[in-house]
């Protein structure tokens, strides 16, 4: 079981949170046009990573803040967490 | 029966307290503080079962958690337990056991004939003999081998045991109470650290109990003794015996099973059988000892074959003999301490040393106590089948390749030893990358990936005095990082036995002409011949020679055998032993029981139940309920010999007739609050939001990204910037998060806050045309005319004091209201209700009566929005908004979703009228058509129409739009039936939808 450090609540089980895929990906702006393509990109296409992951996650038995938490998707060795409004750098 | 194999004197064991129990049905006696194992073999029990291929005979090989051999059956309190070791099974008054793996018992065992037909079961013999003919193997071999091997049978009754799961946190977890555990601990505890220490057999101490040194001036036992009477006065200590951490998981996160009543005749009151501990430390000290490794040979399967230190473990802590004419086979010193305990007790060993010439200290004593020592010598094989009765010896030449003449020797028993393998276990678990330590011939933990570090003989480290020293230091440093204290622990004088190099030997040649078996796994019958098969049919990677010859991948994932397995392997291939590299070590180190997984979660702790405030009066008034995910409800009110058909029946007349209430506090509601409010719900529902008044409801559509639709419900503005949104029961909590999700991550801009308050609010639909006359009696200061509240309408109203909120909407087609008061006046509430319209014939309606209402009204549920459909899919593309965009409105522009043939929601009716049309079936052309026939459509739902008196269904079909009126099939190849049906609209009953708004 993980151990994941909430920017909000500090060090907690995994069992606290749920998963919430990759936290690079961007929505595309409400209205505005887009292509098949990106659109396919946005909703479908994900790369299956081995290593570090920029990754969200949602404390849902806490603090129920979208996180973004780096995690190497090997080891599961978690790096960096960020607060949903902190840009990932 | 007499114990003639127990010692006058000697052992920990109480000789004061005499424990009766049962082996195979007949009665023995063994002491307080024996195993099975140390008490059957005190009385001369040696043949305990049969081995799992060949049903060869089996008697004990170790001592504790390596044993591969002894496992029983046992009886205990009126319940039994397979798979249990007896080298680890504590005897308690009355205890019972069984031999496993024999048909029809231990001494005749019609298995054994498997042993003469060997040749039909060589490596990889599940997957080559049992393969042909087909039907044989359900027929004939399955069942064959099912009751011939296994390991026990499971009980099949409810387990009455409690078990119970604990998490904890610690600063230093340390895994076995050997010196390298106690002296860690103890300076770890020193530096104020907060220390858990485990131990997995009922005595702490780990090799301390069985060798002869002196530590500071005490016995290893006494050393030992102290150290655990002060850890255990510690605070900030807490020692654990019986417990075997067994598995190390991600970020530290340890699980240890702790046996806290299976060594007792029955599990006291208030307590549990086992404690499952979820141990997350901030560093942990593998302290797990090491296991002696066997030496192959002829037969080496034989009872009376074991390891030398368990030999000497039944001697030093049960006071218990394995043999009176032993012959200990070594390449190493260790066999010598067996012998001078023998010696001590009386006994004459022979030591059978393959080494040349050695020196030591130890063999130098062995010497002096004139023990017979041959040296180049080894044993060829074992002769006798049940027991030993004596060994082939030769004398070896210096390449170990040749054997000289055979000479017989008699014996009763053979204790081997082969040097040790450290237990690196729990530090391959970690992700430690282990390395080869060519001194020792073994592997030993290398590169830590997690906070971890290996000690003494884990670790490879075999002198007491570099363990403890290293320990001490450990314990200290680990500590020191954590507390940042430092209180130094003296170091005290040790004194041990200087021993010398081991013989890297580990296989005994052949004789010519001899075909012994030579056995490298000992609880799954793998022989040497099996892998030499297995590599000569071109295996060539360790985890699949393991596969296919099963090496290794018993119970006791072996423990004793791997290293053994690996050198075969390398020699054959000519590489080195780290080239071939060994197979992972996964949890759990050692079997735990199913119980102890499961814990508390079973039956009705598995999962939490939700009731509505109302559900006491549910219950007073026979309604049977329905699981709806973790809620209660209630699915319909029994009267009289009623079944569900007929009351749902009578339930749903009455709400189309004269007026029914429904629970509906299951219902998912979010409070949405903020200036942005309006804006969140135009994004993320389908249709246009902007513009709602305050005091109006609007129902609403959500999709995901992908365009499928996620949930529906009403959303009600209550005031200027404060909205009271519904979600179905099922998608609540996930409704939640995907608003959180938007607000947070993608328009942290709006300023709107969410909150479930599905819990703060009871419901209650009154339904029916004569809904609004309840009404009126309940509200009579408010006016709920069709134009004070109309359809889609919201006020609060003062229900005889209690605040309200009302709501004009509609789930069944009719007439209705929803009512929500604070949870705590929901009782009040719904009783109010009842009273009001009983003058008009109002009924409670469960579930059931709600889906038929539903369905025969076309409006769709989680049936339609299943995850696979889109708006259209349901007849919903009326709400979707073409002015602006929302989340997964790109998706619908789609092809597939835009196809022609596009499926969509319609109503089925059987032609008969009569015949009831099962959930899930097929719709298809032509039912006679051949397979795989196509599937034009599936149906969601079904019920008895109460408008109409028949069956009526809706279904998603293919081209549904233009398939109203068509003649097609329902097929259940489940119930095997076959109905002729007509397609119609899904709207069975007012499709105008006048009936809401009148
Ligand atoms: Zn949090």
């Amino acid at each position: 079981m993980l151990h994941i450090k909430c920017p909000h609540c500090g060090m907690r089980s995994q069992n606290e949170f749920s998963y919430g895929g990759d936290a690079t990906i961007k929505r595309p702006e409400l209205g505005k046009e887009i292509s098949d393509q990106d659109w396919d990109n946005f909703v479908y296409n994900r790369k299956s990573l081995r290593g570090k992951h920029w990754e969200l996650w949602q404390h849902l038995s806490g603090c129920r803040q979208w996180i973004k938490v780096q995690r190497d998707t090997a080891t599961h060795e978690i790096f960096k967490t960020l607060k949903a409004n902190e840009e990932i750098s | 029966m007499t114990q003639s194999f127990r010692l006058e004197s000697g052992g920990l064991i109480n000789r004061d307290k005499k424990i009766s129990f049962k082996f195979n049905g007949k009665n023995y006696y063994g002491y307080e503080g024996d195993t099975l194992a140390s008490a059957l073999i005190a009385n001369g029990v040696h043949l305990i079962g049969r081995s799992f291929k060949y049903h060869r005979p089996r008697g004990f090989f170790g001592a504790g958690v390596d044993e591969p051999y002894a496992i029983v059956q046992l009886y205990r309190n009126g319940e039994t337990e397979p798979n249990i070791k007896a080298t680890e099974q504590e005897l308690f008054e009355g205890l019972e056991a069984k031999s496993v793996n024999c048909w029809p018992s231990v001494n005749f065992d019609v298995g054994a004939i498997n042993n003469f037909l060997k040749i039909f079961l060589p490596a990889g013999f599940y997957y080559k003999t049992f393969m042909w003919p087909k039907s044989f193997w359900y027929k004939i071999y399955e069942p064959f081998i099912r009751r011939a091997a296994g390991l026990g049978t499971a009980s099949i009754k409810h387990d009455k045991e409690r078990y119970e799961h604990k998490y904890e946190y610690c600063d230093v977890l340390i895994t076995g109470s050997g010196p390298s555990g106690l002296a860690s601990a103890y300076s770890a505890a020193k530096n104020g650290a907060k220390v858990i220490l485990t131990e997995d057999k009922s005595r702490f101490g780990g090799t301390l109990l069985t060798s002869e040194v002196n530590i500071g001036n005490q016995s290893g036992k006494e050393w030992a003794d102290s150290i655990i009477s002060e850890l255990k006065e510690m605070p900030n200590v807490t020692v654990k015996n019986r417990s075997q951490v067994f598995g190390y998981y991600d970020h530290n996160m340890l699980v240890m099973s702790e046996r806290i009543s299976d060594h007792l005749p029955k599990t006291k009151k208030f307590h549990p059988k086992q404690r499952l501990w979820y141990i997350r430390a901030k560093e942990v000290l593998i302290s797990s000892g090491s296991i002696e490794r066997p030496i192959v040979f002829g037969n080496n399967d034989t009872p009376g074959v074991m390891l030398s230190s368990a030999a000497k473990e039944y001697m030093k802590v049960y006071g218990v003999l394995v043999g009176k004419k032993p012959l200990i086979f070594t390449n190493n010193d260790s066999g010598y301490e067996t012998a001078i305990e023998f010696k001590k007790n009386g006994i004459d060993p022979i030591i059978l040393d393959t080494r040349k010439e050695p020196q030591s200290e130890i063999i130098e004593e062995a010497k002096n106590m004139n023990i017979n020592i041959k040296n180049s010598y080894v044993v060829v094989a074992a002769q006798g089948y049940k027991k030993v009765k004596s060994a082939d010896i030769a004398k070896i030449s210096d390449n170990k390749e040749e054997l000289g003449s055979i000479e017989n020797i008699e014996c009763d028993c053979i204790c081997v030893s082969g040097f040790w393998t450290p237990t690196i276990h729990l530090a391959s678990q970690s992700g430690n990358k282990t390395k080869f330590n060519e001194d020792i011939d073994a592997f030993v933990p290398g590169i830590s990936k997690q906070n971890e570090k290996t000690l003494g003989a884990a670790n490879g480290i075999y002198t007491l005095e570099e363990t403890l020293k290293d320990s001490f230091e450990q314990g200290n440093q680990l500590s020191k990082k954590i507390t940042n204290n430092e209180n130094k622990v003296s170091f005290p004088n040790v004194v041990e036995k200087k021993s010398t190099v081991h013989d890297k030997f580990w296989c005994v040649p052949l004789p010519k002409g001899k075909n012994y078996k030579r056995f490298l796994d000992f609880q799954n019958d793998v022989a040497v011949s099996d892998i030499e098969i297995a590599l000569k049919e071109g295996y060539r990677s360790i985890e699949h020679v393991k596969r296919y010859t099963t090496l290794g991948m018993a119970t006791d994932q072996g423990k004793t055998s791997n290293l053994n397995g690996l050198q075969l392997v390398s020699k054959i291939e000519n590489k080195v032993v780290p080239a071939v590299g060994h197979t992972t070590f996964r949890p759990p180190y050692s079997p735990v029981s199913i119980g102890a997984i499961v814990g508390r979660e079973v039956g009705k702790h598995s999962k939490p139940t939700r009731k509505s405030p109302m559900h006491s009066w549910h219950e007073k008034n026979n309604a049977v309920f329905v699981d709806a995910g973790v809620w209660l409800r209630p699915r319909y009110y029994k009267r009289g010999e009623e079944n569900l058909f007929e009351a749902s029946k009578r339930e749903a007349k009455n709400v189309r007739t004269n007026v029914g209430v429904c629970d509906v506090t299951t219902l998912g509601k979010i409070d949405i609050k903020g200036p942005d409010a309006a804006e969140l719900l135009n994004r993320v529902y389908t249709n246009a939001w902007l513009k709602l008044p305050v005091g109006k409801a609007r129902y609403g559509v959500m999709l995901r990204e992908d365009g499928i639709v996620m949930d529906d419900g009403t959303t009600t503005r209550i005031s200027e910037n404060h909205y009271h949104m519904t979600t179905t029961t099922a998608q609540a909590a996930s409704v939640l998060s995907h608003l959180e999700y938007y607000l947070q991550l993608v328009w942290p801009e709006l300023n709107v806050n969410v909150v479930s308050t599905t819990e703060q609010w009871a419901g209650a639909a009154i339904a029916g045309p004569k809904s609004r006359e309840v009404l009126k009696k309940l509200f009579p200061k408010s006016d709920v005319t069709n134009e004070g509240l109309p359809f889609m309408g919201y006020m609060e109203g003062d229900l005889f004091g209690v605040k309200a909120k009302i709501f004009r909407i509609s789930f069944s087609g009719e007439l209705a209201y929803e009512l929500n008061v604070e949870s705590d006046n929901g009782y009040f509430m719904w009783e109010k209700i009842i009273e009001a319209g009983e003058e008009f014939g109002i009924q409670p309606y469960g579930t059931e009566a709600l889906s038929t209402l539903r369905i025969e009204m076309g409006h769709v549920a989680g049936s339609e929005l299943d995850g696979r459909t889109i708006p259209y899919d349901n007849s919903l593309e009326g709400l979707l908004s073409k002015k602006k965009d929302f989340i997964g409105k790109r998706s619908l522009s789609r092809k597939a979703f835009a196809a022609e043939d596009r499926q969509k929601i319609v109503g089925v009716v059987p032609l008969d009228k009569k015949t009831s049309i099962p959930e899930g079936s097929h719709l298809v052309k032509d039912s006679n058509a051949p397979l795989p026939n196509p599937k034009l459509g599936y149906i969601s739902a079904s019920c008895w129409s109460v408008e109409h008196d028949n069956p009526f269904s809706l279904a998603i079909l293919k081209d549904g739009r233009n398939m109203i009126g068509e003649k097609l099939f329902v097929m259940s190849p489940l119930k095997n039936k076959v109905i002729p049906v007509e397609i119609v609209s899904s709207h069975y009953v007012d499709p105008k939808g006048e009936r809401v708004r009148s």
